[in-house]
Protein backbone atom coordinates (compact mmCIF):
# COMPACT_ATOMS: atom_id res chain seq x y z
CA UNK A 1 0.00 0.00 0.00
CA UNK A 2 2.94 2.33 0.52
CA UNK A 3 2.58 4.89 -2.57
CA UNK A 4 6.30 6.07 -4.03
CA UNK A 5 4.36 9.50 -3.99
CA UNK A 6 4.30 11.27 -0.52
CA UNK A 7 3.77 15.08 -1.51
CA UNK A 8 0.42 15.58 -1.59
CA UNK A 9 -1.84 16.56 1.45
CA UNK A 10 -2.62 15.20 5.03
CA UNK A 11 -5.20 13.31 4.25
CA UNK A 12 -3.37 10.69 1.78
CA UNK A 13 -0.90 10.34 4.98
CA UNK A 14 -3.70 9.63 7.11
CA UNK A 15 -4.54 6.87 4.23
CA UNK A 16 -1.69 4.96 4.85
CA UNK A 17 -2.82 3.98 8.49
CA UNK A 18 -4.06 0.47 9.29
CA UNK A 19 -6.05 -1.89 6.64
CA UNK A 20 -9.43 -1.29 6.54
CA UNK A 21 -10.56 -3.65 3.92
CA UNK A 22 -8.55 -7.04 3.31
CA UNK A 23 -9.57 -8.90 -0.38
CA UNK A 24 -8.04 -11.75 -0.58
CA UNK A 25 -7.80 -14.17 -3.44
CA UNK A 26 -11.45 -13.52 -4.13
CA UNK A 27 -12.86 -15.32 -6.58
CA UNK A 28 -16.38 -16.24 -8.25
CA UNK A 29 -18.07 -18.70 -10.48
CA UNK A 30 -21.56 -18.99 -11.32
CA UNK A 31 -23.18 -21.98 -12.26
CA UNK A 32 -25.46 -21.10 -14.82
CA UNK A 33 -27.46 -23.37 -17.19
CA UNK A 34 -25.44 -23.23 -20.13
CA UNK A 35 -21.97 -23.62 -17.82
CA UNK A 36 -19.93 -21.70 -15.81
CA UNK A 37 -19.56 -18.17 -15.84
CA UNK A 38 -15.81 -16.84 -14.08
CA UNK A 39 -17.10 -13.36 -13.17
CA UNK A 40 -14.43 -12.94 -11.39
CA UNK A 41 -10.51 -14.47 -11.34
CA UNK A 42 -8.66 -14.76 -8.21
CA UNK A 43 -8.43 -10.94 -6.78
CA UNK A 44 -6.43 -9.36 -3.98
CA UNK A 45 -6.33 -5.82 -2.73
CA UNK A 46 -6.60 -3.92 0.43
CA UNK A 47 -8.36 -0.67 1.76
CA UNK A 48 -6.87 1.32 3.97
CA UNK A 49 -8.86 3.19 6.93
CA UNK A 50 -10.64 6.29 5.43
CA UNK A 51 -9.58 5.30 2.08
CA UNK A 52 -11.88 6.39 -1.15
CA UNK A 53 -11.24 4.01 -3.61
CA UNK A 54 -13.14 3.42 -6.81
CA UNK A 55 -13.01 0.78 -8.94
CA UNK A 56 -13.42 1.41 -12.49
CA UNK A 57 -14.05 -1.48 -15.47
CA UNK A 58 -16.53 -1.60 -18.32
CA UNK A 59 -19.71 -3.36 -18.15
CA UNK A 60 -19.66 -7.42 -17.23
CA UNK A 61 -16.44 -7.36 -15.71
CA UNK A 62 -17.55 -8.13 -12.48
CA UNK A 63 -17.09 -5.14 -10.52
CA UNK A 64 -20.51 -6.01 -8.71
CA UNK A 65 -19.54 -9.18 -7.89
CA UNK A 66 -16.67 -7.97 -5.99
CA UNK A 67 -18.97 -5.66 -4.21
CA UNK A 68 -21.60 -7.88 -3.26
CA UNK A 69 -19.05 -10.47 -2.39
CA UNK A 70 -17.58 -7.67 0.18
CA UNK A 71 -21.07 -6.82 1.23
CA UNK A 72 -22.20 -10.93 1.97
CA UNK A 73 -24.57 -10.56 -0.64
CA UNK A 74 -23.29 -12.91 -2.69
CA UNK A 75 -20.36 -15.79 -1.40
CA UNK A 76 -17.41 -15.88 -3.12
CA UNK A 77 -15.94 -19.53 -4.71
CA UNK A 78 -12.67 -18.91 -3.68
CA UNK A 79 -10.18 -16.54 -1.22
CA UNK A 80 -11.41 -14.32 1.78
CA UNK A 81 -13.01 -10.99 2.75
CA UNK A 82 -11.25 -9.17 6.12
CA UNK A 83 -12.66 -6.31 7.78
CA UNK A 84 -10.86 -5.01 10.21
CA UNK A 85 -8.81 -8.43 10.07
CA UNK A 86 -12.03 -10.51 10.98
CA UNK A 87 -13.61 -12.34 8.25
CA UNK A 88 -16.90 -11.23 7.00
CA UNK A 89 -20.29 -13.61 7.11
CA UNK A 90 -23.14 -13.02 5.10
CA UNK A 91 -24.50 -9.04 5.08
CA UNK A 92 -24.68 -7.19 8.15
CA UNK A 93 -24.56 -3.50 9.36
CA UNK A 94 -20.91 -2.86 9.75
CA UNK A 95 -20.86 -3.10 5.46
CA UNK A 96 -23.27 -0.44 4.29
CA UNK A 97 -24.41 -0.64 0.73
CA UNK A 98 -25.80 2.10 -1.68
CA UNK A 99 -27.42 0.45 -5.23
CA UNK A 100 -27.69 1.98 -8.38
CA UNK A 101 -31.28 1.54 -8.28
CA UNK A 102 -33.57 3.34 -6.07
CA UNK A 103 -33.97 1.17 -2.82
CA UNK A 104 -35.28 3.54 -0.43
CA UNK A 105 -38.54 2.40 1.64
CA UNK A 106 -41.26 3.38 -0.52
CA UNK A 107 -43.72 3.85 2.06
CA UNK A 108 -41.50 5.65 4.99
CA UNK A 109 -40.59 9.26 5.00
CA UNK A 110 -36.97 10.52 4.12
CA UNK A 111 -36.74 11.10 8.14
CA UNK A 112 -38.11 7.61 8.77
CA UNK A 113 -35.61 6.10 5.59
CA UNK A 114 -32.91 7.47 7.01
CA UNK A 115 -33.40 6.38 10.42
CA UNK A 116 -34.64 2.79 9.72
CA UNK A 117 -31.07 0.98 10.40
CA UNK A 118 -30.98 2.87 13.66
CA UNK A 119 -34.87 2.14 14.49
CA UNK A 120 -34.34 -1.92 13.62
CA UNK A 121 -31.39 -1.71 16.29
CA UNK A 122 -34.12 -0.43 18.78
CA UNK A 123 -32.35 3.68 19.16
CA UNK A 124 -34.27 5.99 20.75
CA UNK A 125 -36.42 8.22 19.13
CA UNK A 126 -34.38 11.45 20.23
CA UNK A 127 -31.50 9.99 19.24
CA UNK A 128 -32.78 9.33 16.07
CA UNK A 129 -34.45 12.94 15.54
CA UNK A 130 -30.78 14.08 16.27
CA UNK A 131 -28.90 11.74 13.27
CA UNK A 132 -31.54 12.33 10.92
CA UNK A 133 -31.19 15.68 11.69
CA UNK A 134 -27.38 15.98 11.37
CA UNK A 135 -27.60 13.59 7.95
CA UNK A 136 -30.57 15.44 6.43
CA UNK A 137 -28.34 18.40 6.82
CA UNK A 138 -25.25 16.54 5.41
CA UNK A 139 -26.58 15.92 2.46
CA UNK A 140 -29.19 18.87 1.73
CA UNK A 141 -32.19 17.87 2.48
CA UNK A 142 -33.29 19.86 4.99
CA UNK A 143 -37.00 20.43 4.55
CA UNK A 144 -37.57 17.34 2.75
CA UNK A 145 -38.00 14.87 5.95
CA UNK A 146 -41.94 14.34 5.58
CA UNK A 147 -41.45 14.04 2.21
CA UNK A 148 -42.16 10.52 0.50
CA UNK A 149 -39.95 8.87 -1.52
CA UNK A 150 -42.27 9.19 -4.77
CA UNK A 151 -42.01 12.67 -4.40
CA UNK A 152 -38.18 12.86 -4.62
CA UNK A 153 -36.33 13.51 -7.81
CA UNK A 154 -33.77 10.78 -8.70
CA UNK A 155 -30.87 12.68 -7.08
CA UNK A 156 -32.87 13.35 -4.05
CA UNK A 157 -32.86 9.25 -3.92
CA UNK A 158 -29.74 9.14 -3.45
CA UNK A 159 -28.52 11.47 -1.40
CA UNK A 160 -31.25 9.77 1.36
CA UNK A 161 -29.67 5.97 0.00
CA UNK A 162 -26.35 7.47 1.00
CA UNK A 163 -27.41 9.77 3.61
CA UNK A 164 -29.43 6.23 5.59
CA UNK A 165 -26.18 3.94 4.71
CA UNK A 166 -23.74 6.63 6.87
CA UNK A 167 -26.70 7.16 9.54
CA UNK A 168 -26.28 3.55 10.34
CA UNK A 169 -22.83 4.20 10.87
CA UNK A 170 -20.86 1.08 9.31
CA UNK A 171 -17.38 0.48 8.93
CA UNK A 172 -17.36 0.91 5.02
CA UNK A 173 -19.61 2.07 2.41
CA UNK A 174 -19.78 -0.13 -0.55
CA UNK A 175 -21.46 2.22 -3.59
CA UNK A 176 -22.65 0.33 -6.81
CA UNK A 177 -22.80 2.93 -9.52
CA UNK A 178 -24.87 4.49 -6.97
CA UNK A 179 -25.24 7.62 -10.03
CA UNK A 180 -25.18 5.37 -12.86
CA UNK A 181 -29.25 6.52 -13.55
CA UNK A 182 -28.79 10.24 -12.80
CA UNK A 183 -28.34 12.83 -15.93
CA UNK A 184 -25.19 13.89 -15.92
CA UNK A 185 -25.68 17.27 -14.43
CA UNK A 186 -26.63 15.67 -11.37
CA UNK A 187 -24.20 13.32 -11.09
CA UNK A 188 -21.77 15.96 -11.02
CA UNK A 189 -23.01 17.44 -7.83
CA UNK A 190 -23.93 14.17 -6.08
CA UNK A 191 -20.24 13.34 -6.71
CA UNK A 192 -19.60 16.48 -4.44
CA UNK A 193 -22.27 15.98 -2.20
CA UNK A 194 -20.64 12.70 -1.72
CA UNK A 195 -16.90 13.76 -0.98
CA UNK A 196 -17.94 16.42 1.72
CA UNK A 197 -20.03 13.42 3.07
CA UNK A 198 -17.08 11.12 3.14
CA UNK A 199 -14.84 13.94 4.37
CA UNK A 200 -17.35 14.64 7.04
CA UNK A 201 -17.81 11.09 8.41
CA UNK A 202 -14.44 9.79 7.92
CA UNK A 203 -15.66 6.80 6.19
CA UNK A 204 -13.78 4.00 4.20
CA UNK A 205 -15.61 3.94 0.88
CA UNK A 206 -15.40 1.54 -1.99
CA UNK A 207 -17.60 2.96 -5.23
CA UNK A 208 -17.91 1.18 -8.46
CA UNK A 209 -18.42 3.15 -11.28
CA UNK A 210 -17.96 2.85 -15.35
CA UNK A 211 -17.28 6.91 -15.75
CA UNK A 212 -14.13 7.23 -16.08
CA UNK A 213 -14.25 11.10 -14.71
CA UNK A 214 -16.19 9.77 -11.89
CA UNK A 215 -13.72 7.18 -10.42
CA UNK A 216 -10.88 9.97 -10.93
CA UNK A 217 -12.85 12.91 -9.45
CA UNK A 218 -13.63 11.39 -6.25
CA UNK A 219 -10.89 8.42 -5.19
CA UNK A 220 -7.33 8.26 -3.68
CA UNK A 221 -6.69 5.63 -5.43
CA UNK A 222 -8.56 3.61 -8.74
CA UNK A 223 -8.64 0.20 -9.22
CA UNK A 224 -9.14 -0.66 -13.13
CA UNK A 225 -10.22 -4.25 -13.91
CA UNK A 226 -9.91 -6.14 -16.93
CA UNK A 227 -12.54 -7.19 -19.11
CA UNK A 228 -14.44 -10.47 -18.34
CA UNK A 229 -13.01 -12.62 -16.07
CA UNK A 230 -12.60 -9.74 -14.17
CA UNK A 231 -9.33 -9.54 -12.36
CA UNK A 232 -7.92 -6.17 -11.16
CA UNK A 233 -5.33 -4.70 -13.93
CA UNK A 234 -3.87 -1.71 -12.42
CA UNK A 235 -4.21 0.58 -9.41
CA UNK A 236 -4.02 4.22 -10.19
CA UNK A 237 -3.31 6.45 -6.98
CA UNK A 238 -5.05 9.94 -7.48
CA UNK A 239 -2.85 12.32 -5.97
CA UNK A 240 -5.30 15.63 -6.59
CA UNK A 241 -5.39 18.40 -3.78
CA UNK A 242 -8.24 17.81 -1.24
CA UNK A 243 -10.64 18.87 -0.79
CA UNK A 244 -11.94 18.64 -4.67
CA UNK A 245 -13.81 20.98 -6.29
CA UNK A 246 -15.70 20.73 -9.56
CA UNK A 247 -12.72 22.77 -11.36
CA UNK A 248 -10.54 20.19 -10.74
CA UNK A 249 -12.20 18.23 -13.50
CA UNK A 250 -10.71 21.05 -15.44
CA UNK A 251 -6.78 20.86 -14.34
CA UNK A 252 -4.12 19.16 -16.88
CA UNK A 253 -3.07 16.72 -14.15
CA UNK A 254 -7.34 15.56 -14.00
CA UNK A 255 -6.67 15.16 -17.83
CA UNK A 256 -3.65 12.98 -17.70
CA UNK A 257 -4.85 10.95 -14.67
CA UNK A 258 -8.20 10.85 -17.57
CA UNK A 259 -5.58 9.89 -20.39
CA UNK A 260 -4.20 6.89 -18.50
CA UNK A 261 -7.31 5.59 -17.60
CA UNK A 262 -9.02 5.96 -20.65
CA UNK A 263 -5.99 4.19 -22.34
CA UNK A 264 -6.36 1.39 -20.05
CA UNK A 265 -10.32 0.81 -20.31
CA UNK A 266 -10.26 1.07 -23.62
CA UNK A 267 -7.89 -2.24 -24.52
CA UNK A 268 -10.15 -3.54 -22.00
CA UNK A 269 -13.84 -2.36 -23.61
CA UNK A 270 -12.53 -3.64 -26.72
CA UNK A 271 -11.98 -7.25 -25.64
CA UNK A 272 -15.22 -7.22 -24.36
CA UNK A 273 -16.99 -6.29 -27.54
CA UNK B 1 -61.01 10.73 -26.72
CA UNK B 2 -59.61 7.40 -28.91
CA UNK B 3 -56.32 7.47 -28.39
CA UNK B 4 -55.13 4.72 -27.25
CA UNK B 5 -53.90 5.31 -23.11
CA UNK B 6 -54.60 9.34 -23.34
CA UNK B 7 -56.54 10.77 -20.42
CA UNK B 8 -60.00 12.10 -20.88
CA UNK B 9 -62.03 14.40 -18.60
CA UNK B 10 -63.97 13.08 -15.61
CA UNK B 11 -66.92 13.84 -16.71
CA UNK B 12 -66.87 11.88 -19.99
CA UNK B 13 -65.44 9.18 -18.03
CA UNK B 14 -68.32 8.83 -15.56
CA UNK B 15 -70.79 9.79 -18.09
CA UNK B 16 -69.38 6.79 -20.66
CA UNK B 17 -70.27 4.45 -17.03
CA UNK B 18 -73.86 5.88 -17.06
CA UNK B 19 -74.49 5.48 -20.65
CA UNK B 20 -73.69 1.71 -20.94
CA UNK B 21 -76.26 1.36 -18.07
CA UNK B 22 -78.59 3.18 -19.53
CA UNK B 23 -78.07 1.18 -23.35
CA UNK B 24 -78.69 -2.06 -20.69
CA UNK B 25 -81.80 -0.83 -19.94
CA UNK B 26 -83.30 0.25 -22.62
CA UNK B 27 -82.62 -2.87 -24.66
CA UNK B 28 -84.44 -4.63 -21.72
CA UNK B 29 -87.20 -2.45 -21.57
CA UNK B 30 -88.07 -2.49 -25.64
CA UNK B 31 -87.87 -6.63 -25.27
CA UNK B 32 -90.48 -6.75 -22.11
CA UNK B 33 -92.51 -3.60 -22.69
CA UNK B 34 -92.20 -4.47 -26.63
CA UNK B 35 -93.61 -8.07 -26.10
CA UNK B 36 -90.64 -9.27 -27.42
CA UNK B 37 -90.01 -12.00 -25.07
CA UNK B 38 -92.42 -14.06 -22.95
CA UNK B 39 -92.98 -12.07 -19.40
CA UNK B 40 -92.75 -15.87 -17.91
CA UNK B 41 -88.74 -15.60 -18.56
CA UNK B 42 -87.82 -12.12 -18.17
CA UNK B 43 -89.95 -9.81 -16.32
CA UNK B 44 -90.28 -5.96 -16.95
CA UNK B 45 -87.92 -3.32 -15.25
CA UNK B 46 -90.95 -2.15 -13.00
CA UNK B 47 -92.12 -5.73 -12.07
CA UNK B 48 -88.76 -6.42 -10.82
CA UNK B 49 -88.63 -3.10 -8.99
CA UNK B 50 -91.81 -3.66 -7.45
CA UNK B 51 -91.02 -7.42 -6.39
CA UNK B 52 -87.47 -6.00 -4.94
CA UNK B 53 -89.97 -3.39 -2.66
CA UNK B 54 -92.36 -5.82 -1.38
CA UNK B 55 -89.79 -8.44 -0.45
CA UNK B 56 -87.53 -5.55 1.51
CA UNK B 57 -91.00 -4.62 2.70
CA UNK B 58 -92.31 -7.73 3.63
CA UNK B 59 -90.42 -10.78 2.50
CA UNK B 60 -87.16 -12.21 4.35
CA UNK B 61 -84.88 -10.28 1.99
CA UNK B 62 -82.62 -8.04 4.23
CA UNK B 63 -82.37 -11.34 6.96
CA UNK B 64 -81.40 -13.47 3.55
CA UNK B 65 -78.79 -10.70 2.49
CA UNK B 66 -77.51 -11.07 6.26
CA UNK B 67 -76.97 -14.53 6.36
CA UNK B 68 -75.46 -14.86 3.27
CA UNK B 69 -73.04 -12.12 3.67
CA UNK B 70 -71.73 -13.18 6.71
CA UNK B 71 -71.57 -16.90 4.95
CA UNK B 72 -69.17 -15.06 2.81
CA UNK B 73 -67.34 -12.90 5.05
CA UNK B 74 -66.45 -15.66 7.54
CA UNK B 75 -65.49 -18.28 4.64
CA UNK B 76 -63.42 -15.32 3.23
CA UNK B 77 -61.78 -14.43 6.14
CA UNK B 78 -60.39 -17.65 6.98
CA UNK B 79 -59.38 -18.02 3.32
CA UNK B 80 -57.78 -14.57 4.18
CA UNK B 81 -56.51 -15.09 7.38
CA UNK B 82 -54.34 -18.89 6.07
CA UNK B 83 -53.65 -17.64 2.95
CA UNK B 84 -51.87 -14.10 3.32
CA UNK B 85 -49.34 -15.66 5.76
CA UNK B 86 -48.93 -18.66 3.47
CA UNK B 87 -48.93 -16.67 0.54
CA UNK B 88 -46.19 -14.48 2.05
CA UNK B 89 -43.91 -17.25 3.46
CA UNK B 90 -44.48 -19.07 -0.15
CA UNK B 91 -43.20 -16.07 -2.13
CA UNK B 92 -40.30 -15.25 0.14
CA UNK B 93 -38.62 -19.01 1.33
CA UNK B 94 -37.98 -21.09 -1.90
CA UNK B 95 -39.12 -24.39 0.63
CA UNK B 96 -42.30 -22.99 1.47
CA UNK B 97 -43.09 -22.58 -2.60
CA UNK B 98 -41.43 -26.04 -3.02
CA UNK B 99 -43.47 -27.29 -0.59
CA UNK B 100 -46.82 -25.77 -1.31
CA UNK B 101 -46.83 -24.44 -4.99
CA UNK B 102 -47.70 -27.42 -6.40
CA UNK B 103 -50.16 -28.82 -4.46
CA UNK B 104 -52.26 -25.49 -4.69
CA UNK B 105 -51.41 -24.84 -8.40
CA UNK B 106 -53.00 -29.05 -8.41
CA UNK B 107 -56.24 -28.16 -6.30
CA UNK B 108 -57.05 -25.06 -7.50
CA UNK B 109 -58.10 -26.04 -10.82
CA UNK B 110 -60.94 -28.60 -8.94
CA UNK B 111 -64.17 -26.64 -8.89
CA UNK B 112 -65.45 -25.85 -5.31
CA UNK B 113 -68.62 -27.30 -5.98
CA UNK B 114 -67.36 -30.54 -6.83
CA UNK B 115 -66.73 -30.71 -3.11
CA UNK B 116 -70.16 -29.96 -1.75
CA UNK B 117 -70.92 -33.61 -1.34
CA UNK B 118 -67.53 -34.06 0.29
CA UNK B 119 -68.09 -31.44 2.58
CA UNK B 120 -71.70 -32.60 3.77
CA UNK B 121 -70.46 -36.04 4.54
CA UNK B 122 -67.49 -34.53 6.81
CA UNK B 123 -69.43 -31.55 8.33
CA UNK B 124 -73.04 -31.90 8.08
CA UNK B 125 -75.43 -29.27 6.03
CA UNK B 126 -74.66 -26.30 8.93
CA UNK B 127 -73.17 -22.81 8.47
CA UNK B 128 -69.37 -24.81 8.56
CA UNK B 129 -70.43 -26.23 5.15
CA UNK B 130 -71.51 -22.91 3.57
CA UNK B 131 -68.82 -21.05 4.51
CA UNK B 132 -66.09 -23.79 3.99
CA UNK B 133 -67.00 -23.77 -0.36
CA UNK B 134 -66.35 -19.85 -0.27
CA UNK B 135 -63.24 -21.03 1.84
CA UNK B 136 -62.16 -23.87 -1.24
CA UNK B 137 -63.63 -21.11 -3.95
CA UNK B 138 -60.97 -18.47 -2.82
CA UNK B 139 -58.62 -20.01 -0.69
CA UNK B 140 -56.12 -21.12 -3.20
CA UNK B 141 -56.45 -18.60 -5.80
CA UNK B 142 -55.75 -16.13 -2.86
CA UNK B 143 -53.00 -17.88 -1.84
CA UNK B 144 -50.96 -17.85 -5.12
CA UNK B 145 -52.01 -14.31 -5.90
CA UNK B 146 -50.25 -13.26 -2.58
CA UNK B 147 -47.20 -15.03 -3.16
CA UNK B 148 -46.75 -13.30 -6.62
CA UNK B 149 -47.39 -9.88 -4.49
CA UNK B 150 -44.28 -11.22 -2.41
CA UNK B 151 -42.14 -12.40 -5.08
CA UNK B 152 -42.87 -8.77 -6.79
CA UNK B 153 -40.49 -7.22 -3.88
CA UNK B 154 -37.73 -5.55 -5.67
CA UNK B 155 -35.31 -8.12 -4.53
CA UNK B 156 -32.86 -5.47 -3.85
CA UNK B 157 -34.88 -3.57 -1.25
CA UNK B 158 -34.45 -6.64 0.57
CA UNK B 159 -30.74 -6.88 0.06
CA UNK B 160 -30.13 -3.27 1.34
CA UNK B 161 -31.87 -4.20 4.62
CA UNK B 162 -29.70 -6.72 5.40
CA UNK B 163 -27.16 -4.51 5.08
CA UNK B 164 -28.58 -1.97 7.27
CA UNK B 165 -28.92 -4.71 9.94
CA UNK B 166 -31.93 -6.17 9.91
CA UNK B 167 -32.73 -9.55 11.25
CA UNK B 168 -34.66 -12.51 9.17
CA UNK B 169 -37.99 -11.65 11.49
CA UNK B 170 -37.90 -8.00 10.55
CA UNK B 171 -37.39 -8.60 7.19
CA UNK B 172 -40.52 -10.21 7.37
CA UNK B 173 -42.35 -7.66 9.54
CA UNK B 174 -40.66 -4.14 8.25
CA UNK B 175 -39.90 -5.04 4.92
CA UNK B 176 -41.74 -7.56 2.99
CA UNK B 177 -44.83 -7.62 4.43
CA UNK B 178 -45.24 -2.78 3.97
CA UNK B 179 -43.67 -3.78 0.50
CA UNK B 180 -46.18 -6.12 -0.19
CA UNK B 181 -49.26 -4.47 1.00
CA UNK B 182 -51.00 -2.39 -1.74
CA UNK B 183 -50.93 -5.99 -3.29
CA UNK B 184 -52.10 -8.07 -0.50
CA UNK B 185 -55.03 -5.76 -0.19
CA UNK B 186 -55.86 -5.74 -4.14
CA UNK B 187 -55.91 -9.10 -4.42
CA UNK B 188 -57.97 -9.35 -1.11
CA UNK B 189 -60.53 -6.92 -2.99
CA UNK B 190 -60.58 -9.17 -6.06
CA UNK B 191 -61.16 -12.40 -4.27
CA UNK B 192 -63.48 -10.75 -1.88
CA UNK B 193 -65.63 -10.77 -5.10
CA UNK B 194 -64.64 -14.01 -6.42
CA UNK B 195 -66.33 -14.63 -2.89
CA UNK B 196 -69.66 -13.55 -3.83
CA UNK B 197 -69.98 -15.52 -6.83
CA UNK B 198 -69.40 -18.63 -4.88
CA UNK B 199 -72.51 -17.75 -2.83
CA UNK B 200 -75.00 -19.61 -5.08
CA UNK B 201 -72.86 -22.37 -5.41
CA UNK B 202 -73.18 -22.64 -1.82
CA UNK B 203 -76.41 -22.26 -0.76
CA UNK B 204 -77.70 -24.69 -3.89
CA UNK B 205 -77.74 -27.28 -1.58
CA UNK B 206 -78.92 -27.97 1.61
CA UNK B 207 -79.58 -24.32 2.80
CA UNK B 208 -83.31 -23.06 4.08
CA UNK B 209 -82.05 -19.30 4.05
CA UNK B 210 -79.71 -16.70 1.94
CA UNK B 211 -79.40 -15.33 -1.09
CA UNK B 212 -78.56 -18.34 -3.41
CA UNK B 213 -81.44 -20.36 -1.31
CA UNK B 214 -84.14 -17.39 -2.59
CA UNK B 215 -82.89 -17.88 -5.98
CA UNK B 216 -83.56 -21.36 -6.07
CA UNK B 217 -86.87 -21.72 -4.80
CA UNK B 218 -87.45 -18.79 -6.97
CA UNK B 219 -86.43 -20.83 -10.00
CA UNK B 220 -88.52 -23.83 -8.98
CA UNK B 221 -91.64 -21.84 -8.64
CA UNK B 222 -91.13 -19.79 -11.97
CA UNK B 223 -90.57 -16.21 -10.51
CA UNK B 224 -88.12 -14.80 -12.78
CA UNK B 225 -88.35 -11.63 -11.23
CA UNK B 226 -87.13 -12.45 -7.51
CA UNK B 227 -83.90 -14.39 -9.36
CA UNK B 228 -83.21 -10.90 -11.08
CA UNK B 229 -83.99 -9.49 -7.85
CA UNK B 230 -81.63 -11.76 -6.22
CA UNK B 231 -78.86 -12.07 -8.70
CA UNK B 232 -78.95 -7.83 -8.65
CA UNK B 233 -78.27 -7.50 -4.97
CA UNK B 234 -75.38 -9.89 -4.93
CA UNK B 235 -73.86 -7.91 -7.63
CA UNK B 236 -74.45 -4.49 -5.85
CA UNK B 237 -72.79 -6.44 -2.81
CA UNK B 238 -70.10 -7.44 -4.51
CA UNK B 239 -69.63 -3.59 -5.68
CA UNK B 240 -70.19 -2.36 -2.50
CA UNK B 241 -67.30 -4.32 -0.93
CA UNK B 242 -64.98 -3.70 -4.37
CA UNK B 243 -65.48 0.50 -3.63
CA UNK B 244 -64.84 -0.28 0.53
CA UNK B 245 -61.65 -2.10 -0.83
CA UNK B 246 -60.67 0.82 -2.90
CA UNK B 247 -61.46 3.35 -0.16
CA UNK B 248 -59.28 1.73 1.90
CA UNK B 249 -56.48 1.21 -0.41
CA UNK B 250 -56.84 5.27 -1.14
CA UNK B 251 -56.71 6.46 2.87
CA UNK B 252 -53.61 3.72 3.58
CA UNK B 253 -50.80 3.91 0.51
CA UNK B 254 -51.63 7.50 0.20
CA UNK B 255 -47.13 7.45 0.00
CA UNK B 256 -48.05 5.81 -3.93
CA UNK B 257 -49.23 9.47 -4.85
CA UNK B 258 -46.66 12.00 -5.67
CA UNK B 259 -49.41 14.39 -4.64
CA UNK B 260 -49.65 12.78 -1.22
CA UNK B 261 -53.15 12.92 -1.26
N1 LIG C 1 -26.24 -14.39 -10.39
C1 LIG C 1 -25.49 -14.59 -11.50
N2 LIG C 1 -25.60 -15.74 -12.18
C2 LIG C 1 -24.85 -15.94 -13.29
N3 LIG C 1 -23.99 -15.06 -13.81
C3 LIG C 1 -23.86 -13.89 -13.19
C4 LIG C 1 -24.61 -13.58 -12.00
N4 LIG C 1 -24.28 -12.33 -11.59
C5 LIG C 1 -23.37 -11.89 -12.49
N5 LIG C 1 -23.11 -12.82 -13.43
C6 LIG C 1 -22.15 -12.67 -14.54
O1 LIG C 1 -20.92 -12.33 -14.01
C7 LIG C 1 -20.29 -11.33 -14.79
C8 LIG C 1 -19.95 -10.13 -13.96
O2 LIG C 1 -21.14 -9.49 -13.55
P1 LIG C 1 -21.17 -8.16 -12.71
O3 LIG C 1 -20.31 -8.33 -11.51
O4 LIG C 1 -22.58 -7.80 -12.48
O5 LIG C 1 -20.48 -7.12 -13.71
P2 LIG C 1 -20.42 -5.53 -13.66
O6 LIG C 1 -21.01 -5.06 -12.38
O7 LIG C 1 -18.98 -5.20 -13.80
O8 LIG C 1 -21.18 -5.03 -14.85
C9 LIG C 1 -21.23 -11.03 -15.92
O9 LIG C 1 -20.81 -11.74 -17.05
C10 LIG C 1 -22.56 -11.53 -15.45
O10 LIG C 1 -23.32 -11.98 -16.53
MG1 LIG D 1 -22.71 -3.87 -12.05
Amino acid sequence: MVSPHTMNGEKESVHMGKPKLEIKDVGKIFKTKTGETTALEKTSFTISEGEFVTILGPSGCGKSTVLRIVAGLEEATSGHVLLDGEAIHGPGPDRGMVFQSYTLYPWLTVKENITFGLKLNGVSQKERDDVARHYLQLIGLEGFEKHYPIQLSGGMKQRVAIARALANDPKILLMDEPFGALDAQTRNIMQEVLLKAWDESKKTILFITHDVDESIFLADSVYVMTARPGRLKKKVPIQLDRPREFSVKGTTEFAQYKEELLSLIREESLKSI
Amino acid sequence: MFTPNKEIPKTIYTSAGFLTFIIFLVIWSVLTYGGVVNALFLPTPTTVLATAIDLFANGSLLSDIGISFSRVLVGFLVAAAIGIPLGILMGSLRIMEGAFEPIIGFIRYMPASAFIPLLILWIGLGEAEKMSVIFLGTFFQLTLMIMDVTKNVQNELIEVSYTLGAKKVQLFTKVILPAALPGIVDTLRITFGWAWTYLVVAEIVGASSGLGYMIMQASRFLQPDKIIVGIIIIGLLGLLTDMIFKAIYRASFSWMRKDGL
